[in-house]
């Protein structure tokens, strides 16, 4: 964007959010709502502290767990949904159905059917993120060019081979724009499986300070917390972005 | 590569038959209620170009991919070299109407990919495609990637890798379509030189006319619903006047005339 003739570099409206959060902040609007520079000064007290280093651990742990199992599991499973017809009419629904429901509703069963500890938050943090990840896997296998698939074939390909040199790049760009949202979800995921089932990670400390009112560590918490999601969101963006040279010409 | 003479091939001789390539007997296709061919048969003779030709609709893919072994015909049979069809083969190659090359991989993977997949070690398999790559006239663009091509460049790469696999029979399945009519003109004076140079046997689907006439040895004439083989052309007087003057030949604008007059009713 550019003003007065200056180019802005991106995200600069981000800094005129950031003064309105100051001044209303400083007007004194809400007591939940303290002056992003006492936030922020809060952010770098709290970052090198144990407590909050033992709950980005736990965090990171339950959160790249999960989001593996859902990565390695909702691949595969998508792309044989995506050329398998009879395994695509069994599994759809449920997918679908499972995209769209409230997965929070779930988190009591799963406590009772895996514990309170760390597999439940893992779990729930794939159940998050899995659903998507299948439907976009599928979608890339079904929209192949079918004449790269009789390509594959009629140059002796074994299933194996088509799967692993044809269909996985095939469906690429469409795999990385699902797990980009998967990660996006997974996120949301751990942090409601840290508060459900077990208080622990980040969760136990968003409980801790909305509890005790201290909103400034409350903030500090939750900008780490959005700003690791944009990160890792923004790295498979731009993995994604790297790959599309081909998605419009396969 | 010159087959072995077997025995076979000798009684065959004393016949004074051509040898056959590939044969299709009594091909029919049935597409849930549609009948795409019926009861087709007919004979690619060896080192021979025949090219199939016919309106939209007639069948002439569906037939092309039958012989690839890619589809499966509902009764009747292909024999390649004497053998069944049951399959695709090492001893036939495709070459695609819309290149079907791999977007992520380069024009030397690309070419090297028919022997990838037959486990041909990799520097074996690279050498193999540079020199196709430079048979098709492609030299210094080993590392560029599909999308980088023009599209005569892209079909120069998808022959390329047809080629690359050694096989005895070459299936084309409106290869030039997708491309510029200078550069077709082109591709088809080169594809005379290939039928030439390397003792292979081509089969052609096109709906050119002119195109048809001008690269085959013969031209089975395919007409729709069911699709049957309605007439065989072999041109015989031009095929060896040279390229650039083939098509003001007598003959060739008779044949090219004479296709027109027998297609004509079947065009919207």
């Amino acid at each position: 964007m550019t003003v007065f003739g200056v180019r802005l570099p991106g995200m600069s409206s981000l800094i005129l959010w950031g003064l309105l959060w100051e001044l209303v902040g400083r007007s004194g609007f809400s007591f939940f709502v303290p002056p992003l520079s006492e936030v922020v000064t809060t952010l770098f007290a709290v970052i090198g502290t144990p407590a909050f280093l033992n709950a980005l651990g736990q965090t990171a742990y339950a959160f790249f767990m999960g989001v593996l199992a859902a990565i390695v599991i909702g691949i595969p499973v998508g792309i044989m949904m995506g050329k398998n017809r009879l395994l695509d009419e069994l599994l759809l629904p449920w997918v679908n159905i499972f995209l769209s429901a409230p997965l929070t509703a779930l988190v009591p069963v799963l406590m009772v059917l895996f514990g309170f500890g760390m597999r439940a938050i893992i779990i729930t943090t794939t159940l998050f993120a899995i659903w998507i990840i299948i439907l976009n896997a599928r979608a890339g296998v079904m929209q192949i060019n079918r004449s790269l698939i009789d390509m594959a074939r009629s140059f002796g390909a074994t299933p194996l081979d088509a799967f692993f040199k044809v269909y996985c790049w095939a469906a690429l760009p469409e795999i990385l724009g699902g797990v980009r949202i998967g990660i996006i979800r997974a996120v949301k995921g751990v942090i409601i499986g840290q508060l459900l089932i077990s208080i622990v990670g980040f969760g136990a400390l968003f409980e801790l300070y909305s509890n005790n009112f201290m909103m400034g560590h409350f903030w500090a918490v939750l900008i780490v917390l959005f700003a690791m999601a944009f990160t890792i969101s923004e790295l498979l963006a731009h993995l994604e972005r790297r790959v599309s040279y081909y998605a419009a010409k396969r | 590569m010159a087959m072995p003479q077997t025995d076979e091939n000798v009684v065959q001789a004393f016949e004074a038959k051509p040898e056959n390539a590939v044969s299709a007997r009594n091909i029919t296709k049935t597409y849930d209620k549609v009948e795409a061919l019926r009861d087709l048969s007919l004979d690619f003779p060896k080192g021979q170009l025949t090219s199939l030709l016919g309106p939209s609709g007639c069948g002439k893919t569906t037939l092309l991919k039958i012989i690839a072994g890619l589809l499966e015909p509902t009764s009747g049979e292909v024999e390649v070299n004497g053998h069944k069809v049951t399959g695709p083969g090492p001893d036939r190659a495709f070459v695609f109407q819309d290149f079907a090359l791999l977007p992520w991989a380069s024009v030397l993977r690309n070419v090297a990919f028919g022997l990838e997949l037959r486990r041909v070690a990799k520097s074996e398999r690279e050498g193999i495609a540079e020199k196709y790559i430079r048979d098709v006239g492609l030299s210094g663009f080993e590392k560029n990637f599909p999308h980088e091509l023009s599209g005569g460049m892209r079909q120069r790469v998808g022959l390329a890798r047809a080629l690359a696999v050694d096989s005895d029979v070459l299936l084309m399945d409106e290869p030039f379509s997708a491309v510029d009519e200078q550069t077709r003109r082109k591709f088809q004076e080169d594809l005379l030189g290939l039928i030439q140079h390397e003792n292979k046997t081509f089969i052609f689907v096109t709906h050119s006319i002119e195109e048809a006439v001008y690269v085959s040895d013969q031209v089975a004439i395919l007409l729709p619903r069911p699709s049957r083989v309605s007439e065989i052309i072999r041109p015989s007087s031009f095929r060896n006047k040279g390229v650039s003057n083939i098509r003001r030949d007598p003959e060739y604008l008779d044949i090219v005339d004479r296709i027109w007059a027998s297609l004509r009713s079947y065009v919207e």
